[in-house]
């Protein structure tokens, strides 16, 4: 059988295709189908030769298999320094075959190689910053995630998102009607609290435009709400856009570059369309990422930089704080051990360290505030990213990457962690559900809500 | 045969070398590509520059990047394997004599002892980074039969070389054996994994650059990768 029903080298485009693939409860059939699909090693090797150039090529060919990147992968040092978990080894031993074959490989070599790209990588990047060559075994790793997913080769949940991002445009469910309508009813909800909260859908020529998560809407819609109390506070003028407000991009985890592209793509007309004067993103990495640091490329802006400049949600905060928009009551302040994860895709990929630090310095009352070690852009994935988090099949594993960072937080003492990206928060949330360390977890926005001082013109009338 | 080694020989074999790591530089540039790379060279090459050039520094510098500080042994071996390969050739006092004679040009000897310590350091080291291959699982792992080839290569003009000066059997035929490990191993820079002798600073350039432009570098911020 060349191609299955479900698994297939096509991507999910339809909402019939993507319900079929979605009823196949745990990605049962789909799964069983991938063991028979054939390997077009001609597409394959096509691929490889267009896209392989300077950058991975000489990555591959100078690698001096010097082992120095072996202690900087946290999955090798959990997973009992297996010579098998060493980064080099890893890339080689996937990728490094494909070319060498020149994609004449085999269906069991192709889902060997799955398993390696999506549950012994989640793409953090560190071991790139030991390499004495320079060589980032997390981007090749994410080409691999490409050439993979062309061939059908990735895991149930991730070809789902991805399909889910080109049938809604959202990495769930979530339709044009569903957003506006949890905008609308997360307003009225909070309006008796905070007389005069709105939240503005499509005003062009706001301050701000926001961007979210999907998971908000469709789960934690509170998160949207406390966004809007915080700009409501702040005194911004701002507006979310009713089209192209998801700025994540689990088509990133997947390598379904196609269809990053368009995610990207429909954020930007959102901003040419609204004429915001900026755009802040959610407490999130991978949509930072995705929309922000990468983005630009995708969709082929030669600057590297979005049409309107567009910040991380602490860069807002932190803005806020300094300019006095958002005071903090001292008697409010953290009192107890805090520590903060840094997020692989803001901290290491786009240095911003020292940012969420000086919020801390407003939040946290000296003496309480405990840095794990390591940190900053040396920080440890928080064991669940580039997808792991969010795929059945490899929870096992992922439960074991896990051991790093509930190490990394029981060493700090603390008893709370802040953790401004919603795949670190999820991470920290099943740490603790699995070992049961006795930790709390939270984004900012709840924590800064809770110790600011509100203006008594925006508080409600006894 | 002393005649042929080190006359057009010589000659073939520094131009193919001196070219073909040319020809390598070259070709890294050309192949970089801003979409793939995801890279904006072009417009922001000032600040890509500045960082790739503080990426390199970092890493020829013993113990300033993070990386030289994990592993504190091994970055004392490996600085002082390359010091000696690298020092040894150009600045040793008969091949100065060489180049003298045919070029008229020469470069500041070095004294027979400090050369004799570095040919020295290169083949203990040359060893110790085969042991280490061995010793390590990480790093055997990795290692295939071509890392030790290249291990030989590189460490083969210093033992011939060694041989040769403490005159141990036959003075020429030591010396036309190092002669002729030496073209080999320069025959080998742009051929093989020994290429990183100029690939090195192309990938910690564009490492740098991605970093400096893309990754933190334009929020302000200098990570040491």
């Amino acid at each position: 059988m060349p191609e299955g029903t479900l698994c297939n080298r096509q991507p999910i485009t339809t909402e019939e295709q993507l319900k079929l693939v979605l009823n196949d409860k745990g990605g049962k059939q789909y799964y069983a189908e991938m063991e028979e699909l054939e390997v077009d090693s001609d597409k394959l090797w096509g691929a490889i030769q267009k896209t392989l150039k300077s950058r991975t090529k000489t990555w591959l060919d100078i690698c001096a298999h010097c082992g120095l990147c072996a202690e900087s992968c946290f999955l090798y040092q959990v997973n009992g320094r297996k010579p098998e978990q060493v980064p080099s080894y890893k890339i080689q031993s996937t990728l490094g075959e494909i070319i060498k074959k020149k994609g004449k490989v085999s269906n069991e070599f192709m889902r060997h190689c799955m398993d390696v790209a999506w549950s012994w990588c989640t793409c953090c990047n560190r071991c790139g910053q030991f390499c004495p060559h320079g060589i980032d075994m997390g981007v090749m790793f994410s080409y691999l995630r490409g050439l993979l997913y062309s061939q059908g080769f990735v895991p149930w949940e991730l070809k789902i998102g991805s399909g889910m991002h080109r049938v809604y445009r959202a990495q769930m469910d979530v339709t044009t009607e569903d957003w506006t309508e949890t905008c609308e009813w997360m307003a009225e909800e909070n309006e008796e609290e905070w007389p005069g909260l709105e939240i503005p859908i499509d005003k062009e020529g706001a301050d701000i435009m926001y961007t979210c998560n999907a998971r908000e809407p469709k789960h934690y819609p509170e998160d949207i709400a406390e966004a809007a109390i915080l700009f409501h506070v702040a005194g911004e003028n701002w507006t979310v856009p009713s089209e192209g407000w998801e700025q994540t991009s689990l088509s990133m985890f997947a390598g379904d570059w196609e269809c990053c592209k368009d995610n990207v793509a429909n954020v930007y007309a959102a901003l040419e369309r609204l004429k915001p004067k900026r755009a802040i993103g959610t407490e999130c990495g991978h949509a930072h990422r995705a929309t922000v640091i990468e983005g630009p490329y995708w969709v082929g802006r030669e600057d590297g930089q979005p049409p309107v400049p567009y910040m991380h949600y602490v860069e807002w905060l932190l803005e806020a704080l300094e300019t006095g928009k958002i005071k903090i009551d001292p008697e409010k302040r953290i009192k107890e051990p805090v520590t903060l994860q840094d997020s692989c895709n803001y901290v290491r990929n786009q240095g911003l360290k020292n940012v969420t630090r000086k919020i801390i310095e407003y939040i946290v009352e000296p003496g309480y505030f405990r840095e794990m070690a390591p940190n900053k852009e040396y920080n440890y994935c928080c064991g669940g990213g580039g997808g792991f988090n969010g795929i059945g099949k490899y929870r096992p594993q992922r439960n074991v990457a896990l051991l790093k960072k509930l190490q990394q937080i029981k060493a700090t003492g603390a008893k709370l962690v802040i953790a401004p990206c919603h795949n670190c928060w999820d991470a920290i949330r099943d740490l603790e559900e699995e070992y049961k360390i006795g930790i709390r977890w939270s984004f900012l926005k709840p924590l800064i809500i809770e110790m600011m001082v509100v203006p008594d013109h925006l508080k409600p009338e006894e | 045969m002393y005649d042929l080694l080190t006359g057009p020989l010589l000659w073939v074999v520094f131009i193919v070398t001196f070219v073909g790591l040319a020809v390598r530089v070259v070709m890294y540039i050309r192949g970089l590509d801003w979409k793939l790379d995801r890279v904006a060279y072009r417009p922001f090459l000032g600040h890509g520059l500045k960082h790739g050039v503080r990426s390199i520094v970092a890493f020829l510098i013993p113990f300033k990047a993070h990386s030289w500080r994990s592993r504190p042994l091994f970055t004392i071996l490996f600085f002082a394997f390359h010091i000696g390969l690298l020092v040894t050739p150009i600045f040793l006092e008969a091949h100065n004599a060489m180049l003298e004679q045919s070029l008229g040009i020469r470069l500041p000897g070095l004294p027979a002892v400090v050369a004799d310590v570095l040919a020295w350091t290169v083949v203990v080291g040359g060893v110790f980074m085969a042991l280490r291959r061995i010793a390590f699982p990480e790093v055997r792992i990795l290692t295939t039969a071509y890392d030790y080839l290249l291990i030989v290569i590189s460490v083969a003009p210093f033992v011939t070389g060694l041989i040769a000066r403490y005159e141990l059997g036959s003075y020429d035929f030591w010396l036309c054996l190092h002669i002729l490990t030496g073209e080999i191993w320069l025959l080998a820079l742009p051929f093989t994994k020994l290429s990183h002798v100029v690939l090195f600073f192309m990938s910690r350039m564009q490492l740098g650059m991605d970093y400096g432009i893309k990754r933190g570098g334009m929020k302000g911020t200098s990570m040491s990768w």
